[in-house]
């Protein structure tokens, strides 16, 4: 048995090193977070008409029904989505971890490829097929003369929230599971444990730091999200709610802010809680490496219904892209099950800009990948090894990300960095690396879940017996802790990459041209008109397909990576 | 293999910088039309103006306006061009806008009862845009609806749920249909019209173009929706249709040149290209289909294309008066969400167990029971307040937070939402009495 109580932590004192690099990610959290989202959110704090401080604005917020009313939906849907989302994920994260299954690979992929829905786009193609008047629909409607309103309602936002955010769960799962050394699984054999009791037993208490990382992440920003419920018209939520107060055109209503302070106060909570459940349980295991848990072999009839399981999880994930898919090649698309014609006249259309966009996405989101598996990667170790004051700030600032609407996020760096003037005098904000740290800071709580939940399976006894044999902490962390992070920072990069590539509302408000325009933006453009539906949803094919394949390579690279471990074991 | 990716994005990253130089003829627009309207405009004026490039950033209205407002210190923006007048007129008074005289002269001082351009010169009008029902002709057919041509037809029965409309608090040009219908038919009627309507949606959509992609796509059947949205969807192949409703209006959609502006010159060039014979004609493509302003272009125009400056219909809209709509902004919109958008479930309800009733009762004539609906209809269409209130100083300054205000906007909404709850909870009994009678 794993889950031992752990040693208390003994270094007391801070390391001048470990001081420097809180400082340093403090001043980058504090620059490029608290300060733009404060000097947005500060309107909360003060009186309409005078600027006054109060808190007479939380007050209203409480008093008023609408506001209660969408308090409780948005916990009530954030936790039936954690639900669904872990029905979806476990059955796919288990069959490609613990069985000889082919093409587990391509599932791997495949079922992350949901986290990259485009804007707008992706809204479309979903009201297509499952909408009142959505293929599945229109032809049950033909046959039985039934509806089902797969789209309406709260019951509608749980549906799409589930089947898009699963992957967090799904990824990160996957990569613990992997982490799992056989002995444990031999040992607990040898004992006479198997089946399903050796599942719910071992297994899966072992691999409860990714679970919770992706659980925790699928519910605050199934919280946050504002996309969706506003895709479904419904409004009674509270992040559509902080988005139509901060967006509305005129003059600034404090409520919106007030809206986001509370988004801001659960998603620290939820996350809190999230580490309250593991406290005081050590989930590292000493030995590591093993090419994971061994794989057993399915037998036919198993492998029928694993592919079954499998095939229908696939076809119910990726049918927003079947759509969009359908959407990009269609001619016309009205009240019919199928499109009238096909052509491919909208990739034509396309295809001269999208070459830009696509260097521009791949720039800005791999660069803003990096960054943020870089400062997850630190705020990790500094909150799981050392005793730095201040570390659990770091991680709360950073969580608090999620929850500030991109636009709030948008308008405080202009505010912030448009006073700023480079020496040809165009002002700070106008860059396009501004861009990149607005992504960074976005995907920052993502990438740091997944390096929490990989550093978390790292036991400590390897760091301490390689100081034993005298390495220094530098040389530890680059020989020990990083190689056996790598699976997590992976993971960690992917979420953070593919999200920030089809990100759009923070992006809206700093784009300057369209020379430095991301897809997300150019399939905005489009969007707008009746035309430029089927070019738009092209160039989300596009972007689904060219983040596919970069998420494809980097999995290739962890397989071969662990076989390669294997082997050399 | 982490350092080799590194080097490589850095490099890219090089790459982008030195591409990024510009030549001094850029001239920047801030607009919330779409790529299809704004390539072509792109492609003639470069062409017609040699040595200018126009560089488009796209934003919504609204975040438009805020984008202008925050960056005000150090301008780079030329141009703003969007549809919604009061976006300009809150631009223009807070200064953002520069004044100018277009050397383009001959066009018409209005359109409709609608002044084309702004009288102090700070913006103009280019296009004409009238407000009316686009509807779906597949939907329509299949659920066997008659096309509806006037405001009042969407508050009958047979269009219950099959109506989408953009809330008007995020969208200028349906804050504009809300204003011209209150102005049209009077603050009561107006909004009695109003809930009538509410209380068939299907949807409020937050985007305008979202009530045009609903009804393209047939999620729903009929939409609220500026008259541009459905030509070009016919024009695009979509099996849509779209009426003017007799109370309506035409009003322009604007450009106005950014005050301070980096490239004074190429922004005058674009507005007088924009107003030019060669950029009217712009407007009539397919993909775009606005109403020029210009009206020698409607000699060119498709057959069937309506032209606001000789059709009939067009004359006897009423008049909108701008000034009595700007006071009201605010509470209008925040009326509109607290007693329809955010009470859907609630006026639906009460709604549908009317028209249930009406029916039960026509067929089974009682007079205590047409009493209980004539109720039902009054408690539906109750006001929490006049239109003389909306428009007083008190509750303006609600809104903006000034000296006189008696409550907290907050404090209203809670108010005027919980009146709406009640009411149509009471009407919905009313109706169900009603039927109980007959039944």
């Amino acid at each position: 048995m794993a889950l031992v109580q752990s040693i208390p932590i003994r270094r007391v004192s801070a390391k001048p090193g470990q001081i420097f690099a809180i400082s340093l990610i403090a001043l980058f959290l504090a620059i490029f977070l608290v300060i733009p989202a404060g000097t947005v959110i500060y309107t909360a704090f003060t009186e309409k008409g005078t600027g006054a401080l109060t808190i007479v604005n939380f007050v209203d917020f409480f008093n008023t029904d609408l506001f209660r009313r969408s308090f409780f939906n948005s916990v009530y849907v954030s936790g039936m989505s954690v639900v669904w989302a872990s029905a979806i994920a476990l059955p796919l994260a288990v069959l490609t971890t613990r069985f000889d299954f082919r093409g587990s690979l391509i599932i791997q992929t495949l079922g992350f490829v949901p986290l990259i829905m485009p804007p707008f786009v992706g809204a479309v193609a979903m009201q297509l097929l499952f909408g009142r008047n959505g293929t599945v629909n229109l032809i049950l409607n033909d046959w039985f003369s039934i509806r089902i309103p797969f789209m309406e309602g709260l019951n509608g936002v749980i549906f799409v929230q589930s089947l898009h955010y699963f992957p967090f769960i799904l990824i990160n799962l996957s990569t613990s599971l992997r982490n799992i050394d056989r002995s444990m699984e031999e040992a607990a054999q040898n004992l006479g444990s198997s089946g399903f009791r050796l599942f719910r037993r071992i297994v899966f208490p072992l691999a409860m730091p990714g679970y919770l990382a992706g659980a925790s992440l699928v519910f605050v920003k199934v919280f946050d999200d504002l996309a969706t419920p506003l895709l479904l018209n419904v409004k009674d939520m509270l992040a559509p709610q902080a988005y139509l107060r901060v967006t509305s055109v005129g003059l600034t209503d404090p409520m919106g802010y007030v809206i986001s302070v509370i988004l801001i106060a659960v998603s620290i909570f939820a996350m809190w809680l999230s580490a309250v459940a593991m406290r005081g349980k050590d989930y590292s295991t000493t030995q590591r490496g093993g090419g994971g848990l061994s794989r057993r072999k399915l037998s036919r009839g198993e492998s029928v219904i694993a592919y079954g399981v499998v095939g229908l999880i696939l076809l119910l994930v990726l049918s927003p892209h079947i759509g969009l898919l359908l959407l990009s090649l269609a001619t016309v698309w009205s009240f019919s099950p199928l499109p009238d014609a096909y052509t491919v006249a909208h990739y034509g259309r396309v295809f001269g800009e999208s070459s830009l966009y696509i260097k521009n996405t791949l720039i800005y989101a791999s660069l803003a990948g990096l960054i943020d598996v870089v400062i997850g990667g630190a705020i990790a170790y500094l909150v799981l090894r050392t005793k730095v004051v201040g570390r659990r700030w770091l991680d709360w600032a950073a969580t608090a990300a999620l929850a500030i609407p991109g636009v709030v996020l948008g308008i405080g760096y202009l505010r912030t960095f448009y006073g700023i003037t480079l020496p040809d005098g165009t002002p700070l904000a106008t860059l396009w690396v501004m861009v990149v740290l607005a992504l960074a800071i976005r995907r920052l709580p993502y990438a740091l879940r997944a390096c929490y939940a990989a550093l978390q399976q790292v036991s400590e006894s390897l760091e301490e017996a390689a100081e034993n044999l005298g390495a220094t902490k530098q040389r530890t962390i680059r020989r020990i802790v990083l190689p056996l992070m790598t699976g997590g920072l992976l993971a960690g990069f992917v979420t953070s990459f593919s999200t920030a590539a089809v990100e759009l509302s923070a992006t809206l408000m700093l784009i300057q041209s369209n020379s430095d325009a991301p897809i997300a933006y150019g399939l905005y453009v489009f969007m707008q008109s009746p035309a430029g539906r089927g070019p738009g949803a092209a160039l989300g094919v596009i972007a689904v397909i060219m983040v596919a394949l970069c998420t494809l390579l980097s999995h290739y690279v962890i397989e071969r990576r662990q076989k390669a471990l294997g082997v050399a074991k | 293999m982490l350092k080799t990716i590194a080097a490589a994005m850095l490099m890219s990253a090089a790459f982008v910088v030195t591409v990024h130089a510009q030549d001094g003829g850029k001239v920047t627009i801030v607009t919330s039309f779409s790529k299809d309207v704004t390539d072509p405009f792109k492609a003639g004026f470069e062409a017609a103006n040699p040595g200018f490039t126009l560089d488009v950033q796209n934003k919504s209205t609204s975040s438009g306006v805020k984008y202008i407002d925050e960056t005000k210190a150090n301008n780079q923006v030329d141009l703003f061009w969007a549809s919604a007048p009061d976006a300009f007129d809150s631009l223009k008074s807070r200064e953002l806008l520069a004044k100018f005289s277009p050397s383009v002269t001959g066009l018409p001082e209005k359109v409709g009862s609608y002044p084309v351009n702004d009288k102090d010169g700070y913006y103009f009008g280019f296009a004409a845009s009238g407000y009316g029902i686009m509807s779906n002709d597949r939907y329509l057919e299949a659920n066997d609806l008659p096309k509806p041509v006037e405001w009042s037809d969407l508050t009958k029965p047979e269009y219950h749920d099959h109506i989408a409309i953009a809330a008007p608090s995020r969208s200028g040009t349906t804050h504009l249909t809300i204003e011209t219908i209150l102005q049209g038919e009077g603050w009561d009627k107006g909004w009695a019209t109003l809930k009538g309507i509410g209380g068939n949606l299907q949807q409020v959509t937050e985007r305008s173009f979202g009530v045009p992609d609903a009804v393209n796509s047939g999620q729903t059947g009929i939409g609220i929706v500026i008259d541009f949205f459905a030509f070009s969807a016919q024009a695009s192949g979509f099996p849509v249709s779209f009426a003017y409703p007799s109370v309506t209006t035409v009003v322009p959609a604007n450009i106005g040149i950014v005050a301070n502006a980096p490239n004074q010159a190429g922004a005058e060039a674009f507005v007088n290209y924009l107003l030019s014979e060669k950029g009217q004609a712009v407007l009539l493509e397919p993909a775009i289909r606005r109403l020029p302003i210009n009206p020698a272009l409607y000699e060119k125009a498709p057959e069937g294309f309506p032209n606001p400056f000789k059709d009939p219909r067009f004359q006897s809209m009423i008049t909108f008066d701008s000034d009595v709509s700007k006071k009201r902004t605010d509470v209008v919109d925040t009326l509109y969400d607290q007693l329809i958008s955010f009470q859907l479930d609630n006026i639906k309800g009460a709604t549908k167990a009317i028209h249930e009733a009406e029916k039960a009762v026509a067929a089974n004539e009682q007079q205590p029971a047409r009493a209980l609906l004539t109720e039902a209809h009054a408690l539906i269409a109750a006001m929490p307040i006049t239109a003389e209130e909306a428009a007083s100083q008190q509750v303006r300054d609600a809104f903006t937070g000034g000296e006189e205000k008696t409550a907290r906007q907050a404090e209203l909404e809670q108010k005027w939402a919980a009146f709406a709850t009640e009411k149509y909870a009471a009407a919905k009994a009313k109706a169900e009495e009603a039927l109980a009678l007959v039944d």
